[in-house]
C-alpha cells in the first residue's frame, strides 16, 4: 500500500511537471531562425537552367544550399566543430558537390538536389592544399587531391583511389593549387615564394610525370590567395601591389602578360564557353559600381555596370561570388552575392536590385541582452505630465483634460483596429513590427532582443517576431575581442532614452573601449564615453544612479584605479559617501589569484583579501555569481514536520570551479570553492575526483548545480550543492557579509545525466514565486526543461511519512530525459553554444533564447499557466451560462411575485 | 530517530565536513605517540596581523603557526599578547570602523624540506575591527588546503559577528585572543549513489519472487474473471440466433 501510495505521489507530481506545446501552439509563440555562418566557398547550380541553387561551405563547418529567389534554406548539414570538420575544399560538378573535409581528412560527395550522402572516403593523412575536378571532353569522372607532398586521383562515382605520387622538390616549392584542362592531364602548380612558379603535369591515366616547367613570377607570393585557373588553361593572377592582371597560358606560354586595372574585389566566373571576371570599384563612400571583363581579352563588357549599395551601418564588400548566365542575344548576365566584412550576404541583381540578404554574422552571437520595449506616445504623454513641474492651477487642469483626450482618441482608434481587422480574414492581418510601433504590451512579454556578434556587429531583433529592427556594425572590432553587453538604463524613465554600453576589449592587450548606444533604436548616444588608456581588469555595474537614472559603470584598471562612467559630480559624490561598502574581486587565471579589494573615498583601492590557488595543480576555468535581477521568493523551505529550514541567500556567493593540470583519467579532479566575495571567506571546498571538464554551472538562489565528465565510468554527471542556514535565521532583515558569522550547511548529491551538455541556464521570473526549471542545450539540437526539483540533495533514499508530506521524489541515481520536456519540440538548434532567460511581466513565463549557429526564441512556463487563462478558454461558454442564470433568476422572480400575487388574492 | 530525519542522506556530506575539520582549539599537547615525528616535520609560520586608523596595511606578528605536515595535517597556534598600545591602537581603528586584517604566507604542508615550504606570497583575509573589539578578541581561524596540501586561503570570523557599538571597558578583555584553529581539506564531493540503488533494486526484485502471490502465473492468478467472461461470451452467443432471425424475418 505505502509503495502504491509513493508510486501515486510520483505520478502526480510527474505529471504536475509535464510540459509539452500543443500542435495548435507551434510557431505561435517561439521562432527560430537558422544561419550557416560566413561563407568561404561557394558554388552557383548552373547545371540545370531552372535551378535556383546556390551551395555554400561555411567557416562554422556547414555545407547548405540557399534559395536564390528567396534567401531561405534548402538543406543544410553541420560537421563537427572545430578543425576536425573545417571545409577546406568545395567542387561542384552536375549534380554531385565533393567536399574535402578536416585538413584533408575525408573526401565527401553528395547530392545538391536533396542534400544527400553520395559516398565518404578517409583520405591519407598530410596537409591539404588544393582539389580539381578531372575530365576529358567535358566528361569529368575524377577528382585530384593535392596535398602537401603527394598528389592522387580519385574516382568521382565512388571515391575510390586511382592512383597517388609523390611530388618533386616538396621541401621547396610550395605547391598550392592543382587544375586540369579536360586534355588527359594534371597541372600541379607549385610556387617558391618571390622567385617562380613551378608547373607539374601528370598524366590522367597512371600518374607519370609529363613535364616539368618554371616560369617567372617575382611578384607572387601565394598562389591560392591572389590566382585562378580560369576558361582553357590560363592562369589569371591578380597582383594588389600594382593594382594589374597577369595570365599565363599553362599549355604553351612560359611567360606571363600583364594587365593594368582599376579595382578593389575581383571574382571569376564561367558560363558556357564564356569566363568573365567581375571587377568592383568604388564609386563613392556609399556605393560601389561592379562591372564584368572579358578574362580572355580584359575588356570590359557592355551594359554589365551594376550599383551596389552599401549599408551605413553595415561593413564593407570583401568578396563577390557572381552567377553568369547568358542572356537569349548570347550576351553575358550576372547575378552577384556580396559578401560584407560583417558576414552579410546580399544577392544582387542587375541594375542594382537587391533579392535578398542574409545576416550571417548572428551564426556567431556572442552575448546578448533584453530590453523592455518603450511605452506608446499616449503613455508616455502621461508619463510626462507627471515629470513636468507644476505651473498654475489652471494649466494643469488643461493639460490633465488634454491628455484624458488624447488616451481617449487612442482607445477609440484601438476600438477601430481592432473592429477593421475582425472584418478581414486572419491571415490577411498584417502585424508588421516597425521600429516607429514598437510598444510594449500589456504582460511585457515582447522585448528587444539586443545581440552582439563575434564579428562586431550588433542586432535589435523583436523577440515576438524575430524580425531584425536595427543592425549596427562596428568597424574597429579587434578580432579577438571580449564583449560585455550592459544595460544602464532601462526604458523605465521616461523622457531618458535608454542605455546599453557595450565594453569591447582586446584580449592581447587589455585595451578596451566603449560604445555607447540606445537599444530600442540602436543608434550610437550622444553620450561620450570615455577613452581608456590603461587596460582593463574589472568592470562593474552598481545600482547608484545618476541624477539622470543611469547606472553607474566602474572600470577597474591594472593600475588598480577606478574610473566611473557616467562621471559627473553627482556620481563621485555618490561614490565617496558609499565607498567603504563598494567591494569587488578580481580573477588572475594565469596565477589563481582571486583577491578581494575595497573602494576608497579618492577612487582608489585597497587589496582586503587574496585566495590563491597553484596553478602546478589546478586553474580556475570559471567563477559565477548570481545574476542581480534573481528575486527569490521564499526565505525557506517547510519540512514534513512543519518546521523551516532556512535557505541561505548570500548575493555575494562566487561559485570557483577548478580543473586539474593533470589530466589523466585516474588522477583528474575538478574542484568547487563557495567564496564569499567580500570578505573572501571559503564556505565549501569540495573536489570531484576522476572527473574532467569541461564543466557548465549555474548558481542560484542558495543553490549550485555543474555538470561535468566522469573518466572512471565514462559518462556524465550533475551534482547539486545546497546551502541552508539551518533551521533559524541569523539575521532576518539585512544580510550582510560581514556578519555572518556561521558557516552554511552545505548538502551535496550527483545524478548522472544520459547525455553530453553544451549549454545551460536556469529559468528566471519576475518576482521568483514559480518554480526553477534548469535550461539545457544537447549537442542533438533539443533544449530540455528539466525541473530543478530533480536535483535536490535532499531526495530521500527511504521513504517516510514526512517526505511525502513535503513532495520529495525518490532518489534515483539516473536522470531523466523525457520527450516532453524538450521546449523545443522538433525545432532543433545547432551548435548551441549560449542560453539567456529574462523574466517577463507575468510571474508565470519566462521568455528563453537559445543562441548557437541557430536562434531560437521561446517562452516557458515552469510551473504551468497559473496566472493566465488558456487560449482555448471558452468564453462563449461561460458568458452564455451567465446570461442564461441571469435570466432565469429575472424569469422566476416575475414568476415568484406572480405566485405571491395570486396567493394573496386567494 | 534518525530515520525521521528528512534530510539524512544529504546531512552525510556536511556531517563529512565536520569530520574532516580539525578542530585544534585545545590542542594544546602532543600525543605520546606523536611526539618525535612532530618534532621532525613540524615547522612554524608566522600568523600576522594589522590594522592601521589609515588602513595602510602593516603587519606585524601576532603569533605563530606550528604547522606538522603529514597525510592529515593539523595545526597548532601560538599567540602574544596584546600590548597596552596595540588595544587602544584597535579600539581606535574600530571606532573609524577600520579593518583588523591577517595574514598568513602560502605553504605547502606536504613537503619534506623547509624551502620547498614557502611559495611567494600571502593569504590574507579581514574582519571589521569593531567586531573583534566587540567580541573580546575571540575570533576562528580556518585555513584552507587544496587536495595536494598547498594552503589556498585563510578566512577570519569573530562570535558574535556583529559591530552594535557596545564599548568594551575593560582593557583585560582585549588582551589574549580567544581563537579557535580549524584546517580544512576540501572534502570528496560524492558521486551518484548507483551501487546503493541497484542494491534496492535487487532487494526488491528479490522479494517479488518470494512472494508466492505474484510468482503465480497469469491464468493461476486471474482464471475467474477468464472463466466468467468466457461463459459471459457463451452465453451472448446462444442468445444471438433468435433474435437475428427475427430481424431476418421483418
Amino acid at each position: 500500500m505505502e509503495k502504491l501510495i509513493v508510486l501515486c505521489l510520483k505520478f502526480i507530481i510527474l505529471c504536475g511537471t509535464v510540459d509539452a506545446v500543443f500542435e495548435d501552439q507551434v510557431g505561435k509563440f517561439d521562432w527560430r531562425q537558422q544561419y550557416v555562418g560566413k561563407v568561404r566557398f561557394s558554388h552557383f547550380d548552373t547545371h540545370m537552367q531552372s535551378s535556383k541553387k546556390v551551395l555554400l561551405a561555411t567557416e562554422n563547418n556547414v555545407f547548405a544550399a540557399i534559395n536564390t529567389r528567396t534567401g531561405e534554406l534548402f538543406w543544410r548539414h553541420v560537421d563537427k566543430a572545430g578543425q576536425e570538420g573545417s571545409i577546406d575544399a568545395f567542387l561542384q560538378h552536375g549534380q554531385d558537390a565533393v567536399l574535402v573535409v578536416g585538413d584533408g581528412r575525408v573526401l565527401r560527395s553528395w547530392d545538391i538536389n536533396i542534400g544527400g550522402l553520395n559516398w565518404e572516403i578517409v583520405l591519407d593523412s598530410g596537409s591539404f592544399q588544393s582539389a580539381c575536378l578531372v575530365g576529358q571532353q567535358d566528361n569529368v569522372k575524377h577528382v585530384a587531391v593535392l596535398k602537401k607532398t603527394a598528389i592522387s586521383l580519385h574516382y568521382l562515382s565512388n571515391g575510390h583511389q586511382k592512383w597517388i605520387e609523390n611530388l618533386p622538390e616538396s621541401d621547396t616549392v610550395d605547391y598550392q593549387v592543382v587544375y586540369s584542362g579536360g586534355n588527359g592531364e594534371v597541372y600541379a602548380l607549385g610556387v617558391v615564394p618571390h622567385s617562380h612558379i613551378t608547373i607539374v603535369v601528370y598524366s590522367v591515366e597512371d600518374g607519370e610525370v609529363v613535364k616539368q616547367i618554371s616560369v617567372e613570377a617575382p611578384w607572387l607570393s601565394d598562389i591560392q590567395a591572389s590566382c585562378a585557373v580560369v576558361d582553357q588553361g590560363i592562369l589569371t593572377c591578380v597582383d594588389s601591389a600594382t593594382v594589374s592582371l597577369y595570365m599565363l597560358d599553362l599549355h604553351v606560354q612560359s611567360q606571363m602578360t600583364q594587365i593594368p586595372l582599376q579595382a578593389m574585389l575581383v571574382s571569376f566566373a564561367t558560363t558556357g564557353e564564356k569566363t568573365v571576371a567581375a571587377v568592383m570599384s568604388p564609386k563613392n563612400k556609399t556605393a560601389s559600381t561592379l562591372n564584368l571583363f572579358s578574362a580572355e581579352t580584359g575588356r570590359r563588357l557592355l551594359d554589365t555596370t551594376l550599383i551596389f549599395n552599401m549599408d551605413p551601418y553595415g561593413g564593407k564588400p570583401e568578396k563577390l561570388h557572381v552567377q553568369a548566365f547568358l542572356k537569349k542575344d548570347d550576351s553575358v548576365g550576372y547575378r552577384v552575392m556580396v559578401q560584407t566584412e560583417d558576414h552579410t550576404l546580399t544577392f544582387i541583381q542587375q541594375p542594382g536590385r537587391v533579392i535578398w540578404t542574409r545576416e550571417e554574422a548572428l551564426s556567431d552571437v556572442v552575448t546578448m541582452e533584453m530590453v523592455d520595449l518603450p511605452l506608446t506616445g499616449t503613455q508616455a504623454e502621461l508619463e510626462g505630465e507627471f515629470g513636468k513641474k507644476a505651473d498654475g492651477l489652471f494649466s494643469m487642469v488643461l493639460k490633465r483634460l488634454s491628455s484624458q483626450f488624447i488616451l481617449l482618441q487612442a482607445w477609440v482608434a484601438h476600438l477601430w483596429k481592432l473592429f477593421y481587422d475582425a472584418r478581414q480574414p486572419r491571415s490577411q492581418v498584417k502585424n508588421d513590427v516597425t521600429i516607429e510601433n514598437l510598444s510594449r504590451d500589456e504582460f511585457n512579454l515582447q522585448k528587444m532582443m539586443v545581440m552582439v556578434t563575434a564579428s562586431g556587429k550588433l542586432f535589435g531583433i523583436d523577440s515576438k517576431t524575430g524580425s531584425i529592427l536595427w543592425r549596427h556594425y562596428l568597424d574597429d572590432i579587434p578580432s579577438n575581442a571580449a564583449f560585455k553587453l550592459i544595460v544602464q538604463r532601462t526604458t523605465a524613465h521616461f523622457p531618458h532614452p535608454p542605455q546599453c554600453t557595450l565594453l569591447i576589449k582586446d584580449k592581447d592587450t587589455g585595451l578596451a573601449t566603449l560604445h555607447v548606444f540606445n537599444p530600442i533604436f540602436g543608434k550610437k548616444s550622444h553620450v561620450t564615453p570615455p577613452t581608456m588608456t590603461q587596460p582593463i581588469l574589472q568592470s562593474i555595474i552598481l545600482p547608484l544612479m545618476d541624477q539622470d537614472y543611469a547606472k553607474v559603470l566602474l572600470l577597474v584598471d591594472d593600475q588598480y584605479k577606478v574610473s566611473a562612467f557616467p562621471s559627473t559630480k553627482n556620481v563621485l559624490q555618490q561614490l565617496q559617501d558609499m565607498a567603504s561598502s563598494i567591494y569587488f574581486f578580481l580573477v588572475d587565471s594565469d596565477q589563481g589569484r582571486l583577491s578581494g579589494y575595497r573602494l576608497r573615498t579618492d577612487l582608489s583601492t585597497e587589496l582586503i583579501w587574496e585566495v590563491v590557488v597553484p596553478t602546478e595543480v589546478q586553474r580556475i576555468v570559471s567563477v559565477k555569481g548570481k545574476r542581480p535581477n534573481e528575486h527569490v521568493h521564499s526565505q525557506g523551505r517547510v519540512m514534513g514536520d512543519r518546521s523551516v529550514l532556512y535557505k541561505y541567500l548570500n548575493p555575494n556567493l562566487l561559485a570557483v570551479v577548478t580543473e586539474s593540470t593533470d589530466l589523466h583519467q585516474e588522477r583528474s579532479f575538478i574542484g568547487i570553492t563557495l567564496i564569499d566575495g567580500v570578505t573572501g571567506r571559503i564556505f565549501h571546498n569540495a573536489v570531484q575526483r576522476k572527473a574532467r571538464g569541461p564543466v557548465h554551472v549555474v548558481h542560484s538562489e542558495n543553490w549550485v548545480v555543474y555538470e561535468y565528465w566522469n573518466t572512471k565510468s565514462r559518462r556524465n554527471e550533475f551534482s547539486v550543492i545546497e546551502l541552508y542556514e539551518g533551521m533559524e535565521l541569523y539575521n532576518s532583515t539585512v544580510f550582510s557579509s560581514l556578519d555572518r558569522p556561521h558557516a552554511p550547511q552545505v548538502l551535496q548529491q550527483s545524478y548522472i545525466f544520459p547525455s553530453s551538455i553544451s549549454a545551460m541556464e536556469a529559468t528566471l521570473t519576475e518576482k521568483g514565486i514559480t518554480s526553477r526549471h534548469l535550461l539545457i542545450g544537447l549537442p542533438s539540437g533539443g533544449i530540455l526543461s528539466l525541473p530543478k526539483m530533480f536535483l535536490d540533495p535532499r531526495r530521500p533514499e527511504i521513504v517516510s511519512e514526512q517526505i511525502r508530506e513535503e513532495n520529495l521524489i525518490l532518489y534515483a541515481p539516473e536522470l531523466p530525459i523525457r520527450t516532453e520536456w524538450f521546449i523545443n519540440y522538433n525545432q532543433s538548434v545547432s551548435g548551441v553554444r549560449g542560453i539567456y532567460t529574462a523574466p517577463s511581466g507575468l510571474e508565470s513565463t519566462c521568455l528563453v533564447v537559445a543562441y548557437g549557429l541557430d536562434i531560437y526564441q521561446t517562452r516557458v512556463y515552469p510551473s504551468k499557466q497559473f496566472d493566465v487563462l488558456k487560449d482555448d478558454y471558452d468564453y462563449m461558454l461561460i458568458s452564455s451560462v451567465l446570461f442564461a442564470l441571469f435570466f432565469a433568476t429575472m424569469i422566476s422572480k416575475r414568476l415568484a411575485e406572480v405566485k405571491l400575487l395570486n396567493r394573496a388574492w386567494r | 530517530m534518525a530515520r525521521l530525519l528528512p534530510f539524512n542522506i544529504a546531512v552525510v556530506s556536511t556531517v563529512f565536513l565536520f569530520v574532516c575539520t580539525k578542530s585544534v582549539c585545545c590542542n594544546n599537547g602532543r600525543r605520546v605517540g606523536d611526539a618525535l615525528d612532530t618534532e621532525f616535520s613540524g615547522f612554524s609560520v608566522p600568523l600576522e596581523h594589522s590594522f592601521e586608523v589609515d588602513d595602510v596595511a602593516k603587519f606585524r606578528v601576532r603569533g605563530a603557526l606550528l604547522l606538522k605536515a603529514g597525510r592529515e595535517p593539523s595545526v597548532l597556534l601560538n599567540q602574544n599578547q596584546l600590548s597596552e598600545e596595540d588595544r587602544t591602537k584597535l579600539k581606535e581603528v574600530a571606532a573609524v570602523d577600520g579593518l583588523y586584517r591577517i595574514q598568513v604566507p602560502r605553504v605547502f604542508l606536504l613537503a619534506d624540506r623547509q624551502t620547498e615550504r614557502q611559495m611567494e606570497g600571502y593569504l590574507t583575509a579581514f574582519v571589521r575591527a569593531c567586531a573583534m573589539v566587540e567580541s573580546h578578541l575571540s575570533d576562528s581561524i580556518t585555513l584552507h588546503t587544496d587536495v595536494s596540501g598547498y594552503l589556498i586561503g585563510v578566512s577570519i570570523v569573530t562570535l558574535p559577528g556583529a559591530c552594535r557599538g557596545t564599548e568594551v571597558e575593560d582593557e583585560v578583555d582585549l588582551e589574549v585572543f580567544n581563537t579557535t584553529l580549524h584546517v580544512m581539506p576540501p572534502v570528496n564531493a560524492t558521486g551518484p549513489g548507483t551501487a546503493w540503488f541497484i542494491e534496492r533494486m535487487e532487494q526488491e526484485s528479490e522479494k517479488k519472487s518470494k512472494n508466492p502471490q505474484e510468482q503465480k502465473s497469469f491464468f493461476a492468478k486471474y482464471w475467474y474473471l477468464i472463466l466468467g467472461g468466457a461463459i459471459f461470451l457463451m452465453a451472448s452467443n446462444s442468445a444471438q440466433p433468435p433474435a437475428g432471425g427475427g430481424r431476418e424475418q421483418s
